[in-house]
């Protein structure tokens, strides 16, 4: 085990970079020139010749491409990656969660933390769970490493609030039990393959 | 005395056909291992006996098939590691042991530091061929904090074969599982090992060794540390983490004065507060084995420290005021140094009662034998001693290494010990057959040390006066001893056939009395032991032992002559081929020994340092200004191996630290490491960078960590030593200043693993006798204590704790560790 770690000890100064800009303009004429020449050029009118286009194509041609959002929304892909959400058994309604813990290693935000305990029926408790939905990148390595099919990313894409950083916590994402028949498996990242069944090699019992 | 007893002779060896050097007589797994070759293995462990329960590590020397773990190397020795019969053999075993095994890696506290999943894909099990009808196995809770869950274990017996070997205590053994029996139909179809391996797995389990579902064990937490699955966890981390999401930082346990080797391992300890927290304490196994404080003692961070200006500028003053610093051996290296800078600066009074015996005893050695420190360690013990002896020492609380190396050499080494204690203690001889105890009584330490002499010094080298003195004890007496002697007798018997007499030859045993010259050692019999059977038992022990080590303890430099004892131990060096370790009381004592320049008395203001005082400095957060505790801090250690290790600081510190308080006093360095390189050269030390310092061990089991003592060494004559007065053994009621195994200090009571209670320890019988409590008066003063009975005690005396340093045990004690008491029920 390498001991550098240890003999830095100047936390927080860490070397940033600072990136190569050009210079900005410093007299007030240079200035002026700059705003004057970016906006004369002829780019704006390419610009707005194509919307006029667009414009007659839409009112005359009937060629309209707008959905109504927020009062009509366009299906997504089962591949898309929301809003997580975690998953129940359907037989039990027990949360499928085994805390092992691997979805908060792979993690590349390091959003995901959770707390586990040994319960009162000698099994592995997830006591709490968490997302710091302000770092979450939504990459999907989290549904794709869980061994249990847990976490998944639900199709949930309006992720607007309040806060930089929203925590989600283990309620928020489970399936409400009573909404549990609704409950929909998940084809995306993470799923078992198709020909799952092919690859598996069957281990002897003796019973 | 010698120092290298035995040149270690190389031999070449090659393994896969490249050469490489071993060590004659090394397993050739060991071998391998300091090559950096690697053999699979999991039921191995260095420094102990080779069980031969996993097979796994079998490879072929010379063209036969050999168990690499108890297999020795010799010279042109060719091995091969993989051929394809073994292959087969090694994936079938793997296969065995994935049999029933529980597929829940995923919650599993040893998941991503397993060897069953390690070896499982190492040896690419992709497949099942083996079943068997798996058995109920339910979770057991043996201590208050083991935890065993039999439905893990794979039945490698490192958990009892550490227990054994080298804890000493053998609280746990394999017991009967109750399997089902192997399909016949396997026997013929797989490899041999395989199936033998399976067949001894089916059938045991493991179990506390007392029969009892409860261990009854120091709670050391060593078969934690070498269990390879999940089976064995503290009871405290169970599901806690997982093992990746811990950060590890080399550290050494600041209890005992062994300076084990640790590793804190912290992670944020819950979602909402993301303070580190330490989970758990973790151990290179294979190199060095924790007892109970290293492993459990963590928890004893002085949490939430701020820089209070306020007690700091208080403490300023208190320093200017102050006559005295009353300290203790729970400190590091460098903040001994600056204490003994602010002596040196401001002619303040350091006094630590804890150190200043040990210190005065070892000048008193080094006066007598001319050397800085004694001659080994217990490392070197463990690897070449055939005989120890242990005086002074209460093995089972003072010191767990030099237990650890006690039983290691009885178990290993075919060894044999001597073990001198006014205690007794019903642990110690079962560590081996060839164990003699000696409980003699408190103030004949001296005796023993002359025992010790006339067993073993060479007579040549021995002063004629000691010679004298020690002969004047023995004794010839002529005994008459009855004795069965065979006799021929001749008998004239009538053949009843022919009618004949005939004589007949017969072989009768009769009783004869005889006369014969008994040699008696009064000293045996002094130390009570038994002069008739002693000289026998002991001609025994002493069949083919080459390597004899002596350990010393706390007694010795509390003894009211100490001085006498200091020559003793010199001239046994001088004159014997003994080699001695000495262990400093308690964490740091030997650092503080050198370092520090103690005074005898405290007077005037007096500033404590985690110690009773006018003006209390506290890394526990109850005193007047905070400081951070061993696991805050970084620094270094003196151990009893005379080495000085680096510590790293596991948890965040947000108050001030003594180097604060010293810049503003006499002025110093940035950082507490920057006083390292200052260390005084002139007792040993090295003026090395603290970042400079290497913490590691090497594949082959070298210690690299921190540097040695330099040690001086100066011709002397042989010390002119007293006799010692009969008279004064302590008699009557006898109270043993002695802490519980696991606790030390203050911070070892902190600890929330920690359960052994503040009080006096008895023996059950004397446990009857003296009910619950007790109050005990001292000749200057009385505490009242609870009695704990201690299952592994003997006899009359007990012992008193003294972890808690605000109970103030040490100054009932004064200067000795045995005193004369009386003992009331409350």
């Amino acid at each position: 085990m390498g001991l550098e770690q240890f003999k830095n000890r100047n936390v927080g100064t860490q070397e940033y970079k600072v990136l190569n800009l050009q210079e900005s303009p410093k007299t007030p004429m240079a200035k002026f020139t700059q705003v004057a020449k970016r906006t004369f050029k002829g780019e704006l009118f390419v610009g707005l010749g194509v919307t006029v286009r667009e414009m007659f194509n839409a009112l005359f041609r009937g060629q309209m491409h707008t959905v109504k959002y927020p009062l009509e929304k366009l299906p997504i892909s089962p591949r898309y990656r929301a809003i997580h959400e975690m998953l129940r058994l359907l037989e039990s309604g027990h949360y499928r969660c085994i805390g092992c813990g691997l979805c908060e290693k792979i993690c590349i935000s390091n959003c995901i933390t959770m707390e586990t305990r040994y319960d009162e029926n000698q099994r592995k408790e997830v006591s709490e769970y968490t997302i710091n939905f302000g770092r979450c990148i939504f990459c999907g390595y989290c549904a794709e490493v869980c061994p249990e099919l847990a976490i998944v990313h639900g199709p949930r894409y309006e992720t607007a609030s309040e806060q930089r950083a929203s925590f989600s916590l283990f309620e928020d994402m489970l399936t409400p039990i009573d909404k549990l028949s609704l409950q929909q498996e998940y084809d995306g990242f993470g799923a078992v393959s198709p020909n799952a069944d092919e690859n598996i090699k069957k281990t002897p019992l003796a019973y | 005395m010698s120092e290298v007893k035995t040149v270690e002779n190389m031999v070449s060896i090659k393994i896969d056909g490249v050469e490489y050097e071993a060590v004659e007589g090394e397993y050739i797994l060991n071998a391998a291992r300091a090559n950096e070759v690697f053999i699979p293995a999991i039921c191995y462990l260095t420094r102990c006996s080779p069980t031969l329960a996993c097979r796994i590590c079998l490879v072929e020397a010379d063209g036969k098939q050999v168990y690499a773990c108890n297999a020795k190397v010799k010279e042109g020795m060719e091995i091969n590691v993989n051929t394809p019969n073994i292959l087969e053999e090694r994936r079938a075993i793997m296969e065995v042991y994935d049999v029933n095994h529980p597929l829940q890696c995923g919650v599993c506290d040893k998941s991503g530091e397993c060897e069953l999943q390690n070896y499982t894909l190492e040896l690419q099990v992709d497949s099942q061929n083996y079943a068997i009808p798996d058995t109920k196995r339910e979770t057991q809770n043996w201590s208050s904090v083991l935890h065993y869950d039999p439905g893990l274990c794979i039945v490698c017996e490192r958990c009892t074969t550490v227990c054994k070997d080298m804890i000493g205590d053998a609280a746990i053994s394999t017991t009967k599982r109750g399997g089902a029996d192997i399909d016949k139909a396997f026997k013929e179809s797989m490899p041999k090992d395989a199936y033998a391996m399976w067949n001894k797995l089916q059938k045991s389990l493991i179990a506390p060794s007392n029969g009892t579902d409860h261990t009854n064990c120091s709670d050391c937490g060593e078969c934690i540390a070498v269990c390879p699955v999940g089976a064995l966890v503290s009871r405290d981390f169970v599901y806690q983490s997982n093992a990746w999401d811990l950060k590890r930082i080399p550290a050494v346990s600041a209890h005992s004065s062994d300076g084990f080797a640790i590793y804190y391992e912290t992670k944020p300890r819950s979602i909402e507060d993301r303070r580190e927290k330490i989970f758990r304490v973790t151990n290179e196994w294979n190199y060095v084995s924790l007892d109970g404080a290293a492993r459990f003692a963590y928890d004893f961070e002085n949490e939430g420290a701020t820089k209070d200006e306020a007690a700091f500028n208080a403490a300023v003053e208190a320093f200017k005021k102050a006559g005295t610093i009353r300290f203790n051996s729970v400190i590091t290296n460098e903040e001994a140094m600056m204490l003994q800078t602010l002596k040196e600066k401001m002619g303040v009074k350091l006094y630590n009662p804890e150190v200043r015996a040990f210190q005065k005893f070892l000048n008193h050695y080094q006066a007598a034998s001319g050397r800085s420190l004694w001659s080994t360690d217990t490392d070197a013990i463990m690897k070449r001693a055939d005989f120890v002896i242990s005086v002074g020492a209460a093995l089972r609380n003072d010191s767990p290494g030099m237990k650890y190396a006690f039983n290691n050499v009885q178990k290993l080494n075919k060894g044999a010990g001597l073990y001198f204690h006014p205690v007794a203690d019903t642990l110690i001889p079962s560590f081996g057959k060839s164990v003699e105890c000696f409980n003699h009584k408190p103030g004949f330490e001296e005796a023993a040390l002359y025992l010790i002499l006339d067993l073993f010094a060479d007579a040549q080298k021995l002063p004629e006066e000691v010679k004298a003195y020690i002969d004047s004890f023995k004794t010839s007496e002529t005994k008459t001893i009855k004795e069965k002697v065979d006799k021929t007798v001749k008998e004239l018997v009538k053949n009843e056939e022919t009618g004949e007499e005939e004589e007949v030859t017969k072989k009768v045993k009769e009783t004869v009395e005889k006369e014969i010259t008994v040699e008696k050692n009064g000293l045996i019999d002094l130390l009570g032991g038994d002069s008739e059977k002693f000289p026998d038992a002991f001609e025994k022990m002493m069949k083919k032992k080459e390597s004899f080590s002596m350990m010393v303890g706390e007694d010795l430099y509390f003894h009211d002559n100490a001085e006498n004892i200091a020559k003793l131990i010199a001239l046994i060096e001088a004159t014997t081929t003994i080699d001695v370790v000495m262990a400093p009381p308690k964490s740091n004592a030997l650092g503080v020994a050198l370092i520090c320049d103690l005074d005898d008395e405290a007077s005037g203001y007096t500033v404590g340092y985690n110690e009773n005082g006018d003006f209390r400095l506290s890394a526990l957060g109850n005193g007047d200004l905070d400081m951070p505790a061993m696991n805050q801090q970084e620094g270094t250690f003196t151990t009893m191996s005379k080495r000085v290790v680096p510590t790293n600081a596991a948890l965040p510190y947000g108050g001030y630290e003594l180097n604060d308080l010293m810049k503003v006093l006499v002025g110093a360095p940035a950082l507490t490491i920057d006083w390292t390189p200052m260390l005084p050269v002139e007792k040993g030390y090295r003026a090395v960078a603290f970042d400079a310092l290497p913490n590691r061990y090497l594949n082959n089991g070298t210690e690299d960590r921190g540097y040695l003592l330099d040690i001086t060494s100066t011709e002397a004559a042989l010390p002119t030593v007293e006799k010692f007065d009969e008279a004064a053994a302590l008699e009557g009621e006898i109270a043993y200043r002695c802490n519980p195994a696991r606790q030390f200090n203050d911070f070892t009571d902190k600890s929330h693993e920690i359960f052994e209670a503040f009080g006096v320890y008895v023996s059950p019988a004397k446990a009857e006798e003296l009910g619950e409590r007790v109050e005990i008066v001292f000749d200057n003063g009385s505490i009242v204590m609870d009695v704990i009975a201690d299952g592994k005690m003997e006899g009359d005396i007990v012992k008193v704790s003294d972890f808690r340093a605000a109970a103030g045990v040490y100054d009932l004690f004064g200067g000795s560790r045995y005193k004369n008491v009386t003992i009331k029920k409350v």
